[in-house]
């Protein structure tokens, strides 16, 4: 788990791992109410929640598919001055298996998020709203390099997008 | 335009400014976290009144790529070949804190033979100066991907024009006049799409080009302008615009705008458009259509 000081880094990552309801062609409910609640759940996988959401989620080459993505994004984020030194002195690995958990509930894959409440984690942070778009730019090329088409990108970036809230600024 | 050329060394002083400030610590009460925070796009291209917003019409978006605790600004260009007209365009605005925008244009409309036919000389040339001022009052296009509720922005704009005795002749009732706009943009990004709907309260004829009121209609009226912009790629946005227009001169009768236009960033500092243009009638030459290209600098 993160430590006092590195709690900046993985609470901007961790940010995007609030789940957003797979509500298709609606705006989704607030994000605050949609954090994963229990974590002594059933673990077995389940079928996706929203049929429409399964084209968008091939789109995304599935489960290996977002991997490939978020191994690439925690690349950029080392590599961007801008957010380097949130990730620094995080234990990545474990980011990055939430992430590919968190991404495929998004997009109605069969997975279960067994990551934990990120508002708490993110108050007092001081985020600002060029942080998280950076983190954005570093996710929307780690896409681009995996040819997830650019329709199927903004389904993803529409159900993060509320989670701004939990995550920028005082 | 004097105040415009002016203008540019206060844009690079910003620029300088928000390049070298930044970073936490500092407690100042205003206090500018640098530059360039907003998505590709996001704010917008310049409409050729000067405001941020499509090429024909203002927009709710907050131009500049300054997010709530930065400054953006830019300048542009833009030239519309008519059939029978030219119309060039420039100016800068400045984008603060995603909360205030404030533009300067310059518009000269060439009439060319028109100029020659009506007996004021060929090539005889209007000009008008546009000051805007734009408050975003709440809302984010971009990021309430979870809300139905669209960004709003209340806008001025301020013309004058320079040819006082002329418009008068056609029957304008000022040379001079102040537009006000209510604009709701939203982008639906789930569907790669963004909408705006502007409404304005103006009495310019001809966006104020051949004055303020007329012998037809002497006050303001509302109008409105809307835009649909489709995503194609982070670079690349295709859209339509349509700018209701009132008809106030006897002798110069106005129609509706309409464009088809194409918009590309390839990165933060440029963007160019690229639209085509349907004016209408304007005084006595009908089907103006032509070729618009934008061009847009900044930070």
């Amino acid at each position: 788990m993160c430590k006092g000081a590195d709690i900046g880094c993985i609470g901007l990552l961790l940010a995007l791992l609030a789940a957003v309801p797979a509500v298709a062609r609606q705006p989704a409910p607030a994000a605050s109410a949609l954090f994963p609640a229990d974590h002594g759940a059933d673990m077995r996988a389940s079928l996706p929640r929203d049929p429409d959401l399964l084209p968008v989620f091939r789109a995304f080459g599935g489960r290996d598919g977002l991997r490939a993505v978020v191994e690439d994004l925690m690349a950029n984020l080392m590599a961007d001055p801008r957010t380097r030194h949130y990730f620094e002195r995080v234990d990545r690995e474990r980011i990055k298996d939430k992430l590919v958990e968190q991404f495929c509930v998004i997009l109605g894959g069969p997975c279960r998020y067994s990551g934990d409440n990120m508002r708490e984690v993110h108050r007092g942070l001081h985020l600002a709203r060029a942080d998280f778009n950076a983190l954005v730019e570093d996710l929307q090329k780690a896409m681009d390099r995996h040819d997830v088409p650019f329709h199927a990108q903004n389904v993803l970036l529409a159900r993060l997008a509320p989670m701004h809230t939990m995550i920028v600024g005082d | 335009m004097q105040t415009v050329r002016l203008l540019m060394p206060v844009l690079a002083a910003i620029a300088l400014l928000c390049a070298t400030s930044g970073g936490a610590g500092a407690s100042t009460p205003l206090r500018i976290n640098g530059s360039g925070g907003k998505l590709l796009l996001t704010g917008g291209v310049t409409e050729f009144e000067g405001a941020a917003g499509g090429g024909l019409t203002p927009w709710s978006l907050i131009g500049g790529y300054g997010t709530r605790d930065q400054i953006g600004g830019n300048a542009f260009r833009t030239r519309l070949d008519l059939p029978d007209y030219r119309l060039d365009a420039d100016g800068v605005m400045i984008g603060l804190f995603n909360r205030v925008e404030l533009s300067l244009a310059r518009q000269r409309f060439d009439t060319e033979e028109v100029g020659q036919a009506l007996g004021l000389g060929r090539g005889f040339t209007l000009e008008q100066r546009v000051i805007g001022v734009k408050l975003r009052l709440f809302g984010d296009a971009i990021l309430d991907q979870d809300s139905w509720v669209p960004q709003l922005a209340l806008g001025v704009q301020h013309k004058r024009n320079n040819r006082k005795a002329v418009l008068k002749s056609i029957g304008a009732r000022k040379a001079q006049g102040t537009d006000l706009y209510l604009s709701a943009s939203k982008l639906y990004l789930a569907h790669s799409l963004l909408a705006s709907v502007t409404l304005r309260y103006t009495r310019a004829n001809q966006a104020g080009l051949l004055g303020f009121g007329g012998d037809r209609h002497a006050h303001a009226s509302p109008q409105l302008e809307t835009s649909l912009a489709w995503l194609l790629s982070r670079h690349l946005a295709f859209g339509a615009e349509y700018r209701m227009k009132p008809d106030n001169l006897g002798i110069a009768p106005e129609n509706d705008w309409y464009d088809l236009f194409l918009a590309w960033a390839p990165d933060k500092h440029v963007s160019l458009t690229l639209a085509w243009a349907e004016l209408g009638t304007i005084v006595i030459r009908d089907h103006q259509r032509g070729l618009y290209a934008s061009v847009q600098v900044g930070f």
